[in-house]
């Protein structure tokens, strides 16, 4: 059996005890993912000290600060551009993004698109809950329409991005999506992202009843995983669903698993060519 | 180790080539960019030599992603430099903040050209001045160098290295486009010519704990790196000496923001460079900074050949500023003139450093075209 330590054991050996409680309001949902994500790191036995987790600014990207690693919590939606930095320092750290949905689609759009195209060597954990609750219930480039943030407070106008898909289309290595009620694949994804090279994305839908659920009457999470039931739609059922069908409907499972080099890889591989076209090396 | 150009000897290269060589002599080994008029050529010649050296050499999306990208190099590790102009700058602001937030060692060039917006891209101008200091958000100090001459350049770059190694802080090396596209006799020193400062690594693990302390009671914590098992959390929020965010605790910000300010103003005098000229006797006295200074001095000589007693003070730091030193002149001279290419940021400083025991007057020269000697001469002679 694999899940056998408890939650305590996971707290104790991962967590720093001095930042602890956390901000999170009751019923969130990044806890849950912190621990699928914390979960994945020990049961492949990872090392500790060779891995470190980025983010930027927002409810997630706090979590740096609570787990006992290297951490650099910087600014709102740039993780993915530090990650390039370190990464490519010192290519023998594991690199965690812990980011939510307005820090990467919205205000980091562009370097979670090139950090892709690049195969940056990193995995990114995604806490998608369709609003910014840190500042308060503001839509994001997530929000579906119609649904309300106290800036669209009659119901969101504009289209939503599909992080999961803008992933697979701009070229990562492995993406999935799951909600926070989907653990056991949440926590094998995670395994498989933190075990390959490139950009390995994995979103999670997560409750946000504080700043989102409230202002769309679904007050707890549980209303919400309810929803998220309702609106979800595993990818193998929806390849047999028309267009008209999927309207509104989001699809959760693996969407891409493939080995393309990495960053680091065919930098290294550049160096040799540079070595070589100079005549520095055969 | 193997140099990709020639070391120990000089050779005639255009300042932006110059202030890549530096780089890379000064031991840097990371560069992240974006293309952008006049200071592609740095980038063009770090994308040409890091690969050569083991270093990297990577083109971002943008300037922002540029800025963070060294920053994250620095925390594993690396030297990191990125180089861009006005445009590219602006955006480079927030995440400069952050690394004086979190006392990251990074050099960031600003190759100045005419603005504000697209405005001049080819010609030199010295309207960043102002950005250079003050241009991110919230209470902060950094050091900002700048070149009159593309040896200059060379040197400064270097020592733009040295600074931020050691006192864990950004450094903005301030140039133009003149210099950067301007070719000169540049003498490349051997490795072992030239002194290396490298940052504080923590001693024990007492001092790991302490990535924002003051343990050495020189303001400056030695830095916990990524990757050797300190598990440092770094953030830009306000924290306390051990990392955690304290983000309402108005004693801990104030301690934090002010050791930032402290660990360079305590040390100013060695990071403060200037260069004094034909000053001693002086009843007038030009003080100018970057490529002006080079029509300042031949100004200063003509008006000695006319019998004025004039002088230069040039200004190689340009923050943290002197103002004690400025006031001690202000007290010598009857005047200072500041012939500068904006419509007048030094001159604020100069100014103020003056205290009213001088009167101070402007040389503004916009438009993408330094300053003729001629041009002081004749203000200054009316």
């Amino acid at each position: 059996m694999m899940y056998l330590k408890s939650a305590y054991e996971i707290r104790d050996k991962y967590l720093r005890k001095d930042m602890l409680p956390t901000i999170f309001c009751p019923g969130c949902g990044i806890g849950s993912v912190l621990q699928f994500t914390l979960r994945a790191i020990d049961d492949l036995g990872l090392n500790q000290d060779e891995i470190v987790w980025v983010s930027g600014i927002g409810c997630s990207s706090r979590v740096p600060g609570f787990v006992n690693f290297d951490g650099l919590h910087t600014t709102h939606g740039r993780a993915l551009a530090f990650a390039t930095g370190i990464k490519l320092t010192n290519p023998n750290l594991k690199i965690i993004a812990f980011m939510g949905d307005g820090d990467s689609a919205a205000i980091g759009g562009n370097h979670l698109i090139h950090a892709i195209r690049r195969n940056l060597d990193v995995t990114v954990i995604l806490i998608n809950n369709f609003t910014y609750g840190m500042t308060g219930g503001q839509v994001a480039p997530t929000t579906l329409k119609g649904l309300r943030g106290t800036t669209a407070p009659y119901g969101q106008f504009e289209n939503p991005f599909d992080i999961a898909q803008l992933a697979v289309s701009a070229g990562a290595n492995y993406v999935a999506r799951w909600t926070v009620f989907n653990y056991l694949q949440g926590i094998n994804s995670i395994k498989k992202a933190l075990s390959k090279e490139g950009f390995t994305l994995v979103e999670f839908l997560s409750p946000c009843p504080i700043s989102f659920g409230r202002r769309n009457r679904m007050k707890t999470a549980p209303e919400l995983i309810r929803w998220y039931q309702k609106i979800t739609v595993p990818l193998a059922k929806a390849k047999k669903m028309s267009e008209e069908e999927l309207e509104g409907k989001i699809v959760i499972g693996e969407f891409v698993d493939r080995d393309r080099p990495g960053l680091v890889r065919e930098y290294k591989e550049y160096i040799k060519r540079a070595k070589k076209m100079m005549g520095w090396e055969q | 180790m193997r140099y990709p150009f020639p070391v120990g000897k000089s050779d005639f290269i255009q300042g932006d080539e110059a202030i890549a060589r530096a780089a890379i002599l000064a031991g840097c080994r990371f560069y992240a960019g974006y293309p952008i008029t006049p200071a592609s050529e740095i980038f063009e010649a770090m994308a040409l030599y890091m690969p050569l050296v083991d270093g990297v050499s990577i083109q971002m999306e943008d300037e922002i992603a540029s800025i963070a990208a060294i920053i994250g190099a620095s925390w594993a590790g690396a030297k990191a430099m990125t180089a861009t102009s006005g445009p590219g700058f602006s955006l480079m602001q927030e995440n400069l903040g952050y690394a004086v937030m979190t006392e990251t060692p990074i050099v960031v060039v600003d190759v100045q050209r005419g603005g504000p917006s697209t405005g001049q891209p080819t010609l030199p101008a010295q309207g960043d001045i102002m950005q250079s200091i003050w241009g991110t958000h919230g209470d902060h100090m950094l050091i900002v160098l700048s070149p009159s001459t593309v040896q200059e350049a060379f040197d400064f770059t270097i020592r733009a290295f040295n600074l931020a190694e050691k006192y864990r802080t950004p450094v903005v090396l301030l140039t133009d486009a003149e210099i950067a596209h301007m070719r000169e006799r540049v003498y490349i020193p051997n490795p072992d010519e030239i002194e290396i400062i490298n940052r504080k690594l923590p001693a024990n693990e007492e001092e790991a704990k302490l990535p924002f302390g003051d343990p050495h009671g020189d303001g400056v914590p030695p830095m916990p790196i990524f990757g050797k098992g300190y598990r440092t959390y770094v953030t830009g929020l306000t924290h306390d000496e051990r990392g955690r965010p304290k983000t309402v605790d108005a004693e801990i910000h104030e301690r934090l923001i002010r050791r930032i300010f402290r660990k360079i103003l305590d040390h100013k005098d060695e990071i403060i460079s200037y260069e004094k000229f034909m000053l001693e006797d002086a009843e007038i006295a030009i003080i100018s900074t970057g490529i002006v200074s080079r029509s300042a001095v031949r100004a200063v000589r003509i008006l000695r050949e006319r019998g004025v007693k004039a002088g230069l003070l040039k200004l190689n730091t340009i923050w943290p500023f002197d103002f004690e030193m400025v006031e001690e002149l202000a007290e010598q001279v009857r005047k200072i003139y500041v012939p500068e290419m904006n419509l007048g940021q030094l001159y604020h400083l100069v100014k103020e450093g003056a205290n009213g025991k001088a009167e101070v007057e402007l040389i503004s020269k916009i438009g993408g075209e330094v300053h003729t000697p001629m041009e002081i001469v004749e203000r200054v002679v009316g």
